[in-house]
């Protein structure tokens, strides 16, 4: 089985092998950034270098907070139930990991490509929104859809409402600029983006307060204790700096996501691919195949060398059809038999071909059996 | 097997009990898992999600298996932090409505005393044993603070400190008599001695990765079964971890823990047995060679890889100053960077001037026997270099009852 048949980047994404360098040489240096002697100062600077790589990659201000948590979804926790607000309300196609935060989280409707009006939003500040935290995923994870982040923040914060986004997708995909896109605190995760599995981070305005979600030694400002992941922290920040030298590459990889759609297409008329037509990550395909079983699907790319997903990897064991295309209004039939491709800048032509014969062999082998039927 | 060749420029390394180096087994053991076998465990529909699952579940296996549990009853978490947290919190609040009382101790470490404080403010009673000379709670005195409203009972299995071993047994056969949940915040504990979760009734258990000589950013919790402990979740959102914890499973850390716990069980008596011969020659060392100093904790219920002295007449951080090669530390690391005297010896009643003198040396798995001749000739010298200096050991030695003068205020 070759690694290069690997479409399934939106799940996890391989350590870049400089990375993984750094992670081994800053795990046999050892050190806890808490001591006080030579070695815990090494891990100590080692830790605010990375925080700068990362503050600079994400285009942060110097005054902003940077707080390294254990994953993504911590760092949503973190900025969803520590800073205060009463009302939660997230994007219906947000990840799984904002939309059950707790208890009571109210979702902000979202159109058949899955992108939120801002009418609506308006609407459900203007039918009581104090002390509101609004949270949405800047791309989404099974579509790829980019959200209107700015315009969103906008009418967020005439209401007074904190503005999160949960760029864990669209980091090292496209350029995320945390200054721009308005917002008061930002989710990021490394394994997305070719780091180490087991760090995140959030990114939060100086103005916010955030208090411990796990208090203990008063590491990380007193937001989040526990001693430093000090080897995935280096981890992290060099693989937001290589991530972000390396998005000119992204054109590439777009141009084979737009092959791979164009054949599909082309081979089967009747096939859908989900929010074409909307601004997506250049990366990612969400592809119908009318009539067969999205887990069928991927066991059978499985068989053949190719990794693809069908939605989001923490819900793929345990739900049948996607929750995303559910709250865009999809028909169930299409939420059951939708697969995810997503790729990276180490995919090539030879994989997109690879990819294709295995589609339209199987989607011929079901359109047979199904006219004979 | 050396973790590093200790050149003239690093410092030798006695701060085991801060964090411990990463044993290069498990860095070779989590090395595929980063590249190759980087699948995402919980994509559950593709090989290399098979292949990361199966890794997880081997490395579930071998956590399980230092403790005496089932594999089904470990769930990983971020580091022992997080487990403290979620073990005492997430008890807290899906039992608070029944029994709100909880019962810990003055030496833990500063996060669970940090958590049992938050609950004190949602209306949680907490009782905070104290510890006697040697660092041991007084079981009568946990007997007596135990009522039908006590729903957990909160006791670190080693301090970090002073590296004393509390008696986990009786402290469990306690809890369960009361029908009270038993956590222990076994960081310091894991793979330095022997720990049986059914033996010593213990419910909740933390672990973390890096004291170990596994991985930073993983540890673990244990929750039994049965009878079961139910949990609020801290961290919420997909439903990995049997729904205690959600967030993508670190492979490649995983992988390294479960890597670092079958090393630990294996060689944990050979380890155990060098370590309390270092540990003695070191404190005989030092006593040789330096008058006056005194050793924090007992010193037999104690893990064998653990100091605390106090230097009298030397100041702590000065004596650090003066021994710069050796990577050592004046209290627990993460608050050594403050110069408040240990609240830790400060519970053993080890009085503020005393307790300022302190150092806290911690062996391990790469420590040699050159390392601790070594450690004993700095330390010695320096004390006494720094002695000499000092108009107080002056004082003292001319027998002058240092407590009798009576300073000028300024």
């Amino acid at each position: 089985m070759t690694q290069g048949a690997y479409m399934d980047h939106n799940a996890t994404s391989p350590t870049r092998p400089k990375v993984r360098d750094a992670v081994v040489r800053a795990m046999e240096a050892g050190g806890n950034p808490s001591s006080v002697h030579a070695l815990g100062r090494k891990a100590r600077r080692a830790v605010e270098d990375a925080r700068e790589q990362l503050r600079t990659a994400v285009h942060a201000p110097k005054s902003a907070q940077i707080v390294f948590t254990s994953c993504g979804t911590e760092a949503n926790t973190l900025a969803l139930t520590c800073t205060g607000r009463d009302k939660i309300w997230a994007g219906a196609t947000d990840h799984s990991a904002v939309l059950r935060v707790r208890d009571g989280v109210e979702t902000i409707p979202v159109d058949v490509n899955g992108l939120i009006d801002p009418f609506q939003l308006d609407e459900m500040f203007a039918g009581g929104g104090d002390d509101v935290i609004v949270s949405v995923m800047l791309a989404n994870n099974e579509t790829g859809v980019l959200q209107q982040i700015e315009g969103i923040a906008n009418i967020a914060h005439r209401y007074s409402a904190l503005v999160h986004t949960d760029a864990v997708q669209a980091f090292g995909k496209i350029d995320v600029d945390f200054e721009s896109l308005g917002v008061d605190l930002m989710s990021l995760s490394a394994h997305k983006i070719g780091g180490p599995l087991g760090v995140g981070a959030l990114i939060a305005t100086k103005d916010v307060e955030i208090t411990a979600i796990n208090p203990g030694g008063g590491q990380e400002n007193g937001v989040r204790g526990g001693t430093e992941n000090v080897p995935g922290i280096v981890g992290f920040g060099l693989a937001a700096e290589i991530a972000t030298s390396e998005l000119d590459g992204m054109a590439k990889v777009k141009e084979l996501r737009d092959t791979l759609e164009a054949r599909i297409l082309e081979a089967a008329p009747d096939a859908t691919i989900i929010a074409q037509m909307a601004e997506r990550l250049p990366n990612t395909s969400f592809i119908v195949m009318p009539n067969v079983d999205a887990e069928t699907q991927v066991m059978n790319f499985d068989l053949e060398g190719i990794q693809v997903s069908a939605g989001s990897a923490c819900a793929s064991g345990k739900t049948k059809s996607s929750a995303v295309l559910t709250a865009m209004g999809q028909h169930p039939d299409i939420a059951q038999s939708a697969v995810r491709v997503s790729l990276a800048q180490t995919n090539t032509i030879e994989d997109i071909e690879h990819f294709i014969s295995a589609w339209t062999g199987l989607y011929q082998r079901k359109h047979t059996a199904q006219s004979a039927a | 097997m050396t973790a590093k060749t200790w050149t003239q420029n690093d410092p030798l390394y006695l701060d085991y009990q801060a964090t411990t180096p990463t044993d290069p087994r498990v860095v070779e053991a989590m090395a595929p898992y980063w590249t190759t076998k980087f699948g995402n465990p919980h994509s559950r529909n593709h090989h290399f999600g098979w292949e990361a699952e199966d890794a997880v579940e081997v490395a579930r296996g071998n956590v399980a298996d230092i403790i005496g549990a089932n594999p089904k009853e470990i769930i990983f978490t971020s580091g022992a932090t997080e487990s403290n947290n979620l073990a005492i919190k997430g008890v807290a609040k899906f039992y608070g409505d029944k029994k709100n009382h909880i019962i810990t101790c003055v030496t833990e470490h500063k996060c669970v005393l940090e958590t049992c404080r938050a609950l004190q403010g949602e209306g949680f009673d907490v009782t905070y044993l104290h510890v006697k000379e040697d660092g041991l709670i007084d079981l009568n005195e946990l007997k007596a603070a135990m009522t039908d409203k006590t729903l957990l009972v909160s006791i670190m299995a080693v301090n970090n400190e002073i590296g004393v071993i509390q008696p986990l047994k009786e402290i469990g056969a306690l809890c369960r008599e009361n029908k009270t949940f038993f956590h222990t915040d076994a960081a310091q504990a894991v793979g330095k001695i022997p720990l049986d979760v059914n033996e010593m009734n213990i419910d909740m258990m933390s672990i973390s990765g890096h004291k170990v000589y596994g991985p930073m950013g993983i540890g673990a919790m244990y929750v039994r079964k049965k009878p079961r402990v139910r949990l609020v979740p801290l961290i919420h959102g997909g439903g990995q971890e049997r729904g205690m914890r959600s967030g993508t499973l670190p492979t490649p850390l995983v992988v390294g823990l479960g890597k670092a716990c079958e090393l630990a069980k294996k060689e944990m008596a050979a380890e155990a047995e060098r370590l309390r011969d270092f540990q003695n020659r070191l404190y005989e060392g030092l006593r040789q060679r330096i008058p006056e100093i005194f050793l924090n904790g007992d010193l037999e219920s104690r893990i064998p890889g653990n100091l605390n002295i106090s230097f009298a007449y030397v100041e702590g951080e000065g004596l650090m100053m003066g021994i710069k090669d050796l990577a050592v530390s004046s209290g627990s690391a993460c608050t050594s960077a403050s110069l408040e005297p240990s609240y830790v010896l400060r519970a053993l009643g080890v009085e503020d001037e005393l307790a300022h003198t302190s150092l806290r040396l911690g062996l391990g798995r790469f420590t040699t026997e050159d390392d601790i001749e070594y450690a004993i000739e700095r330390i010695s010298k320096e004390v006494n270099r720094l002695r000499e200096l000092s108009p107080l050991w002056d004082m003292a030695q001319a027998g002058i009852d240092l407590k009798s003068i009576k300073w000028a205020e300024h």
